[in-house]
């Protein structure tokens, strides 16, 4: 058995005449965090409701974990826990009876899903409430719910639809200490958010969807690299120096942008602090400070999607 | 396709949840609160008229449920009345009001087929449906042995309940048609009017549609006699299409060991029989059985309609 949790290929899904996902290929192997990013009806939740079998695509085939959603629905269903965007309960049951429902449809046994509800609801926070009717419940604690269920369900797969729609930046952070959690206890996880530092903070990799199909994926340093950025950021802070015109020529710096007084973001394909260091010595000038960062997953978002175009 | 697993994985556990949920529904509660009132008042004229004339019947309890006392109708024509109101108050939202609720594709992302909520919901809604009907016999069964001093025969106890298996049909045909309103319509509110809109034609306006269509479909020619009968012969089939009809044909035969056939008797069938005389249970069931295997077959109808709608419906709301 390859490691592959996820794959998906040649996806197509049509309504009609409107084409919602225009050939979709999504490889994710098993462990890994991949985030769905892209412009509102890019086809993203389309193509998650495809991988569980819940709607059936136009053309194209996946695999879970090596099974068939469509022709092995219980099988795929068994592993692969599903949080819907704005997900519903039921309002006059409590949120420890909803999950017990759940369990019972999933066929978990009654003495393990109590103690298992009990553990999730704990780790979601959720104890103090779980005894009232959800009708009562605030989004956060209905979306913290949901995530009770993928944990209580122990599924080895996990597409959330994005989860942190609602969230205060608390829960926000809350979520994704959970989610990374459950990644590190080897849980493959799929997530759409509109949230970029959400997704640059717990994923390993991104697809960015345009217009029903995947336009890259990769990690975020390969899109900074992709689309004419880099993925090493250095923020320079230096006096008595335009690092503007100095580093244009320096090899590797793809763009030197000015920030506050004093301060320039440069972006490069390699690490180019010694290069930069000098120049500014050379010139002259004294060097305040040298900052390597990550590349920015928001900066490149932008830029990609301006250089696409996009029409949502 | 091979399909592993049973398709009916979940359904009784979605059945249990859907009973308990209308058991303590509020909406459940007024409308028995309605039934149970109406079928009280009922049987309590009926025995007022019962104590009034004769108590030398044999049949007495049957007499409870199918005798009216003005202006209220009698138990039986009640229940054909008010019960469909019951089925469609307990499935007019089965389905979409798991898309109003939200709750729809986390629902199907559990390890179950979609034909486990669907026969669910309606497993669930029968389950509700048998206990109220059940309820309701022994209770007007109570009021009699209280008002009449007599015990029920068991030729009465037979009969209710082949009659009260017959309403339970009757009030699945109303289940399946609220369940497939609700599968093709996706606001609760408008499949619920689409429901009623049907009940009332078909309880309400439906014995004065039939004739009208009957008139226009086969005119009577002054000179050919036989056009009468063809005229009346396609009235009657064309009011049989109201389940309530039927159910009415039902309970008549069922509740009434004398009545010997649904039709206008002709005389060579009278030949030989003792007027009067009661018919065997088992051959009240038999001159039924077109009846009720066509409100079985019905439901049946009604219902594979909601399923094929809903196997192909998009998850998303
Ligand atoms: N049932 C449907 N009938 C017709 N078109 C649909 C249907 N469902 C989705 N679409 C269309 O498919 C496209 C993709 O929708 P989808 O929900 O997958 O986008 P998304 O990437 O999840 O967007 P968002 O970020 O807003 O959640 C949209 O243009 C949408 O209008
Ligand atoms: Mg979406």
């Amino acid at each position: 058995m390859s490691n592959r949790a996820i794959d998906a290929k040649g996806l197509v899904k049509r309504y009609g005449s409107t084409i919602a996902v225009a050939g979709v290929d999504l490889a994710v192997n098993a462990g890994e965090v991949v985030g769905l990013l892209g412009p509102n009806g890019a086809g993203k939740t389309t193509t998650i409701l495809m991988l569980l079998g819940l709607t059936e695509p136009s053309e194209g085939s996946v695999r879970i974990l090596g099974k068939d959603p469509l022709r092995q629905p219980l099988e795929v269903k068994q592993e692969v826990g599903y949080l819907p965007d704005a997900v519903g309960f039921y309002e006059t049951m409590t949120g420890r009876e909803n999950l017990a429902y759940t369990a019972r449809l999933a066929g978990i046994p009654q003495d393990l899903a109590r103690e298992r509800i009990g553990a999730a609801l704990d780790k979601v926070r959720l104890s103090g409430v779980a005894d009232r009717r959800v009708a009562t419940y605030s989004r956060g604690m209905r979306q913290r719910l949901g995530l009770a269920e993928l944990l209580m369900r122990n599924c080895r797969v996990a597409i959330l639809d994005e989860p942190t729609s609602g969230l205060d930046p608390q829960s926000t952070q809350e979520l994704l200490a959970l989610i990374q959690s459950l990644s590190q206890h080897g849980m493959t996880i799929l997530l759409a958010s509109h949230m970029l530092n959400v997704v640059q903070s717990i994923c390993h990799r991104v697809a960015l969807f345009n217009k029903g199909r995947i336009g890259f994926i990769g990690t975020i340093e390969e899109l900074a690299d992709r689309i004419g950025g880099g993925a090493f950021v250095i923020d320079v802070e230096a006096e008595g120096v335009d690092l503007s015109t100095l580093s244009a020529r320096t090899d590797g710096v793809k763009s030197v942008v000015p920030g506050r007084r004093g301060h320039w973001l440069v972006e490069a394909n390699r690490d180019v602090r010694p290069e930069l260091a000098r120049l500014v010595v050379e010139g002259g000038g004294s060097l305040r400070n040298l900052d390597l960062r990550r590349a920015q997953l928001h900066q490149a978002y932008n830029r990609y999607f301006a250089e696409v175009g996009h029409d949502a | 396709m091979t399909r592993k697993g049973s398709p009916f994985k979940g359904a009784m556990t979605i059945a249990m949840k859907e009973a308990a949920d209308h058991m303590t529904s509020a909406r459940m509660h007024l409308i028995m609160l309605l039934v149970m009132l109406s079928a009280t008042g009922a049987v309590y004229g009926a025995i007022g008229r019962i104590t009034e004339t004769t108590a030398e019947d044999p049949f007495l309890f049957l007499k409870l449920l199918t005798i009216a006392r003005e202006p209220l109708p009698s138990f039986a024509a009640l229940l054909g009345f008010l019960l469909p109101l019951v089925a469609i108050a307990l499935g007019f939202d089965a389905v979409n009001g798991e898309y109003a609720r939200r709750t729809m594709s986390r629902l199907l992302a559990q390890p179950i087929y979609r034909d486990a909520v669907l026969f669910g919901k309606f497993l669930g809604a029968m389950i509700v449906l048998a206990v109220a009907l059940l309820t309701l016999w022994l209770l007007m069964t109570g009021l009699g042995i209280l008002f009449l001093g007599l015990p029920p025969s068991a030729a009465d106890v037979v009969r209710g309940l082949a009659y009260m298996a017959a309403t339970l049909a009757y009030a699945g045909v109303w289940l399946a048609l609220a369940i497939a309103f609700s599968t093709m319509i996706r606001s609760p509110a408008t499949s619920a009017l689409a429901a009623l809109s049907v009940w009332l034609v078909l309880t309400v306006f439906w014995g004065m549609i039939a004739p009208l269509v009957a008139g226009a479909v086969a005119p009577i020619d002054p000179l050919d006699p036989m056009t009468m009968v063809t005229q009346y012969e396609t009235q009657q089939a064309i009011a049989r299409l109201s389940p309530q009809r039927l159910y009415g044909e039902v309970a008549a035969i069922l509740l009434d060991p004398a009545a010997r056939s649904i039709s206008p008797l002709f005389f060579d069938q009278l030949q030989g029989a003792i007027v009067g005389a009661p018919l065997p249970t088992l051959q009240s069931l038999l001159v039924v059985w077109p009846q009720l295997s066509g409100m079985v077959a019905a439901m049946i109808l009604l219902f594979t309609l909601a399923y094929v709608a809903f196997q192909r419906q998009e998850v998303r709301a």
